[in-house]
């Protein structure tokens, strides 16, 4: 009986341990991965390694240059030697992770009969309208002709010229060593055409540590797709000034060229209003030697502030705007002068902010007071007001003034105001600074999802990150076969998606749910259903240990 | 603002042709016009309306891209054009129009913001360019029009036809929101200002100041852009902005009880100069009396001229004060036009001093002569809201008390008392002091009130994920208990505290153990 119901305890016993058993197997089997899916984030994989791969990425920039020789620009046995390329690769110090190599690959080769008969014309611009039309060169690329060394095509004094197209004219010598000689002065004029290290430390001045001429680095406007340029007339005297200005043909004959000259390097659009009453936000002083009112080279970082407010912000777009402002000074400041560091006033009366724009004042000709009652009438002279504005539109997109080799000749650029290799150079500079952007973007992206495992990847923010990625090396390979202009735009796209990736809103939606909190919601689930199955398998353990310990003793 | 670097080179040669064209541009016109109407009930109205034409030819001759502004606000006609609108009409109001007290509106609008817009037929998708422009707009007005989505927008059939010039009223194109709970406030004001050619520096604008405009009853500002026809036959069409701006003074509060106004005690300003870019710029005070007698009011400066006409269904007389004129402005350097009631208004006294929340509660005085045989109601709006989390009382649900009105009245006695010595009279007849023995003083008070507010539960939430999971974690505890425990039958033990000291006791009375 005893016997009995022992083996019916032991029984129920065994039965126990099972039913605690299989409660444990059910809750690691079923329930934990259960709990896990659910309340998985979702998190779509990444390209990670070829993002940390841009890191160290090596840009290799190359410059095609074709240099065509004429008859008696070379000795006659070095002309045999013709075609052939040479490559001159040197590397851009600059304290940045991306390596930047600059490789000008010279194609030599010998003039055609209609390059012949055009170079042999009496003057440089003849010569060049003849050798522009027939072939269009690519972006980027660059021809170099060399003379002959007695040629009257250019000035006797004048080693070199440099045009406005892609083009260039060296003279040539007659030497045994005509060919390095020659490549040198190419090389020259090559590097004042296109890559220097100051247009390349211009566009990646956000990223490089900050040196001493860093802020004069940073004048130009960051990359974007598009620009908005605002020219506004401020009247802040109304009552003694009826200001015309006539902006529609002012943007039509002179901004518009350029900026269509400009249209590689993004969207342009332009308006212009009139604002009343807007005041500059210095009083200006009083110079009682030329009774004139003047601003301070100081004072000029306070004007803009005041003024800004009443501009408007640009409703219809998100392009960067560049602001331009032409003050006529309310009669009781006028003249007003703007004065430089030292005192004396300037030349154009106007000044620049970086990345902003530019404000130019423009005083009434005081003889129209004469005679006329208030108010009086104001026609702006646009050609003088244009031409600040145009030479600040430069220095905003970074368009430097060239560094010219000794014994070079050079007119300047034509009336739309910016030459072929001007824009070239922009675009090489914008795709290095688009690189660079997209890497660091992508950089930082990658390093925020990795520290932080409660973002949600969705796919099309991977697959933005993936086409970044891809795109930054598809500018890299373009930018070393030296296609400019695909390469321009891979990195553009490169800058987009890596940025629409970076502010996707979806990054954000599980971000604000700390640890602490999580938890709090758990335990009164998980601490009353853990316990009970924790301690019936600390006692389980407990009871076979001593079972495999009791044979133990009896042997 | 970044450091500014001057430009002392100039390398840019320009050689465009010379001469100018001649041909004048458009020009662009500005018209403002300040309306003041005394109401029925006391207030005083004031209505504002400035209206910019942008000859621009409704389209866009310059080009894609190209846009040229000069009295017409720049972020409006970027509007216009990147969104292809046909009409927008936006108003921000704040409190409601009382129609009963106060007489029919110029142009009312709903509480809250409203924004209606035609967009032009080339519109692809409509729904998408709604909810841009919704955002632009939020964000130039600083208004939470944002909100605006697809639960709050319809798309009228019969009503809101296009106030402006249009071919098609296809009404596919028409979209209409309401966000009623929008708090119209100074940053609404200074973007709207800011729109005005004139900005506040001069002209009626300056009277637009932000603190007293919005001590009012009632304030609605409002922006409607349409097109217009340029001239009689229609030939070309320019855009219009009208902005307008509705005031209601509560002339009682801050007249002390009386009627007369002038501008300086509404606006806390005067109109000092005109607006130099204005072609009109006109205020017009309604002195239409009520009664037919026109000695009861006066108007300081004397109108020059005044102009009468039918509005709104009943004639009506304006003085009309042109600033442009400038006899009206320079006899006194600044402009304050003043209204005066001859004979001074019946029913004395009226002392209202609003509540300021957690700093003073509402007081309201009134003397009134009751007829006899009457019943006089006083009522006062209130408005429930809720108190913030640690203000609540430990009892919430037991509500909260409005202290009783006070009622304290001179009764006229019906025997006429005899005059008393005042020192002699017992104590219970001489606590408020007598003037008169023909009437005696009475203060009564109401009864308290008890308004219940609503009492938020601020830690329902976790107590609902606590009390489910000690739910669950209960069944399944004795779920698990019943499985895997083993249940024996336990033999009944000899020894036990218990019993030994039961034992004891049992002992020392004698009675057999256990």
């Amino acid at each position: 009986m005893a016997a009995a119901g022992a083996v019916a305890a032991d029984l129920e016993v065994v039965r126990g341990k099972r039913a605690a058993l299989f409660f444990a197997t059910v809750v690691v089997v079923l329930g934990l991965p259960l709990w896990w899916k659910t309340t998985e984030t979702y998190r779509a994989p990444l390209p990670y390694s070829q993002i940390s791969g841009l890191n160290s990425l090596k840009l290799r920039l190359m410059v095609p240059v074709t240099v065509v020789f004429t008859q008696e620009s070379v000795p006659l046995d070095d002309q045999e030697k013709l075609p052939f390329t040479v490559v001159h690769e040197r590397e851009i110090p600059l304290k940045y992770k991306l390596k930047i190599k600059c490789r000008f690959q010279k194609a030599y080769r010998r003039a055609l009969d209609h390059e012949e008969a055009a170079l042999s014309l009496g003057s440089i611009q003849e010569a060049e309208t003849m050798l522009a039309e027939p072939s269009e060169q690519a972006e980027g690329s660059l021809t170099v002709y060399v003379i002959s060394e007695r040629s009257s095509l250019l000035p006797q004094d004048m080693m070199s010229y440099i045009g406005p197209k892609r083009m260039a004219v060296v003279r040539g010598i007659m030497h045994r060593e005509a060919f390095n000689i020659i490549g040198r002065r190419v090389i020259q004029v090559a590097q004042a055409m296109s890559l220097t290290e100051d247009v390349l430390a211009a566009a990646l001045a956000d990223h490089l540590p900050e040196d001493k001429w860093s802020s004069d680095k940073r004048r130009p406007l960051k990359s974007s797709l598009g620009y908005e340029i605002t020219f506004s007339l401020l009247n802040p005297d109304p009552k003694s000034h009826d200001v015309y200005w006539d902006i529609e043909g002012a943007v039509r004959r002179y901004v518009q060229p350029f900026l269509s000259a400009l249209s590689a390097a993004g969207n342009f659009s332009v308006d212009s209003q009139i604002l009343y009453y807007a005041v500059l936000g210095v009083n200006p002083r009083f110079d009682s030697a030329s009774s004139s009112y003047y601003l301070a080279a100081h004072s000029l970082p306070h004007v803009i502030n005041p003024v800004e407010s009443r501009l408007g912000s640009s409703a219809a777009s998100l392009y960067p705007v560049l602001n331009f402002l032409l003050y006529v000074p309310e009669l009781a400041h006028s003249p007003l002068y703007i004065q430089d560091k030292d005192g004396a006033p300037v030349a154009t009366n106007a000044f620049h902010s970086p990345r902003w724009g530019g404000i130019m004042v423009y005083n009434v000709d005081p003889k129209t007071y004469n005679g006329s009652q208030l108010p009086v009438r104001v026609e702006v002279d646009m050609v003088r007001v244009m031409e600040v504005f145009l030479a600040q539109l430069r220095l905003l997109f970074g368009i430097a003034q060239p560094q010219l080799p000794p014994k070079c000749l050079f007119f300047g650029p034509k009336s739309e105001g910016i030459m072929t290799w001007e824009l070239d150079r922009l675009l090489w500079a914008r795709s290095v600074e688009n690189l660079a952007t997209a890497t660091t973007t992508l950089t930082s992206l990658a390093q925020l999802l990795g520290k932080i495992s409660n973002i949600v990847i969705k796919d099309d923010v991977a697959s933005e990150v993936y086409r970044a990625v891809a795109a930054v090396q598809k500018a890299a390979e373009e930018l070393s076969s030296g296609h400019l202009a695909s390469a321009f735009a891979a990195s553009q796209e490169a800058v987009t998606s890596s940025e629409r990736a970076f502010f996707d809103p979806s990054l954000l939606h599980l971000l604000y749910f700390p640890d602490d909190q999580k938890f709090a919601i758990y335990i009164p689930l998980f601490l009353p259903m853990a316990v009970p199955i924790l301690l019936s398998l600390f006692k389980i353990f407990l009871e076979t240990r001593k079972s495999w310990k009791k044979p133990e003793k009896t042997d | 603002m970044a450091a500014a670097v001057r430009i002392s080179l100039l390398v840019l040669l320009l050689l465009g042709p010379g001469g100018w064209g001649q041909a004048e541009p458009p020009r662009d016109s500005l018209r403002e016009e300040l309306v003041i109407t005394p109401l029925p009930s006391g207030d005083v109205a004031a209505t504002f309306q400035f209206r910019t034409r942008w000859e621009s030819g409704g389209g866009q001759p310059w080009g894609q891209g190209v846009s040229h502004y000069r009295l017409f606000p720049k972020a409006l006609g970027q509007l216009i054009s990147k969104y292809s609108l046909r009409e927008l009409h936006l108003s921000l109001t704040q409190g409601f129009w009382r129609t009963r007290y106060w007489g029919t509106p110029f142009l009312q609008a709903p509480s809250g913001a409203e924004l209606w817009a035609w967009f032009q037929d080339t519109v692809t998708d409509v729904d998408e360019s709604w909810k841009e422009l919704s955002n632009v707009l939020s964000g130039i007005f600083c208004a939470s029009l944002n909100f605006i989505d697809s639960t709050n927008t319809v798309t009228p059939t019969a009503s809101f036809k296009p106030l402006g010039l249009a071919n098609g009223t296809d009404h596919s194109f028409l979209r209409y929101a309401v966000l009623p709970r929008e708090v119209v406030c100074t940053e609404n004001l200074t973007p709207w200002k800011k729109l005005l050619p004139c900005s506040s520096k001069a002209g009626l604008s300056v009277l637009l100041k932000a603190d007293r405009l919005f001590h009012t009853s009632y304030h609605s500002q409002a922006v409607h852009i349409r097109p217009v026809c340029r001239n009689a036959h229609c030939t070309s069409v320019s855009w219009e902005l009208r902005q307008t701006l509705s005031v209601v003074f509560d002339a009682f509060v801050t007249g002390q009880g009386k009627k007369d106004w002038s501008l300086f005690r509404m606006f806390s300003r005067t109109l000092t100069e005109p607006c130099p870019l204005a072609s009109e710029s006109r205020v017009y005070v309604d002195i239409t009396s009520y009664g037919q007698d026109n000695e009861t009011l006066e108007v300081y400066p004397p109108p020059l001229t005044t102009y009468q006409d039918v509005i709104l269904g009943s004639r009506k007389t304006y003085a009309v004060y042109d600033l442009l004129d400038a006899a009206v402005v320079s006899n006194s350097r600044s402009l304050n036009v003043q209204l005066k009631w001859k004979r001074p208004p019946e029913n004395g006294y009226i002392h209202y001093q609003p509540a300021q929340d957690r700093m003073q509660p509402h007081l309201l005085e009134m003397l009134i002569q009751l007829p006899a045989n009457s019943v006089t109601k006083v009522s006062i709006q209130f408005e429930r809201a809720l108190l913030k989390w640690t203000e609540y009382t430990p009892d919430p649900n037991h509500g909260f008390y409005v202290s009783p009105s006070v009622l304290s009245a001179l009764v006229p006695s019906v025997v006429a008392a005899k005059p008393a010595d005042w020192e002699e009279s017992p104590l219970f007849n001489s606590l408020f002091p007598v003037s008169d023995s023909s009437s005696y003083f009475v203060r009564l008070y109401t009864e308290p009130l008890l308004v219940s507010l609503p009492t938020p539960d601020f830690s329902m939430p976790y107590n609902v994920v606590c009390l489910t999971c000690t739910v669950v974690a209960v069944c399944y505890g004795s779920f698990y208990n019943l499985l895997t425990r083993t249940f024996q039958i336990e033999e009944p033990r000899k020894g036990g505290l218990a019993r030994r000291l039961a034992n004891l006791i049992r002992r020392a009375r004698g009675v057999p153990l256990l």
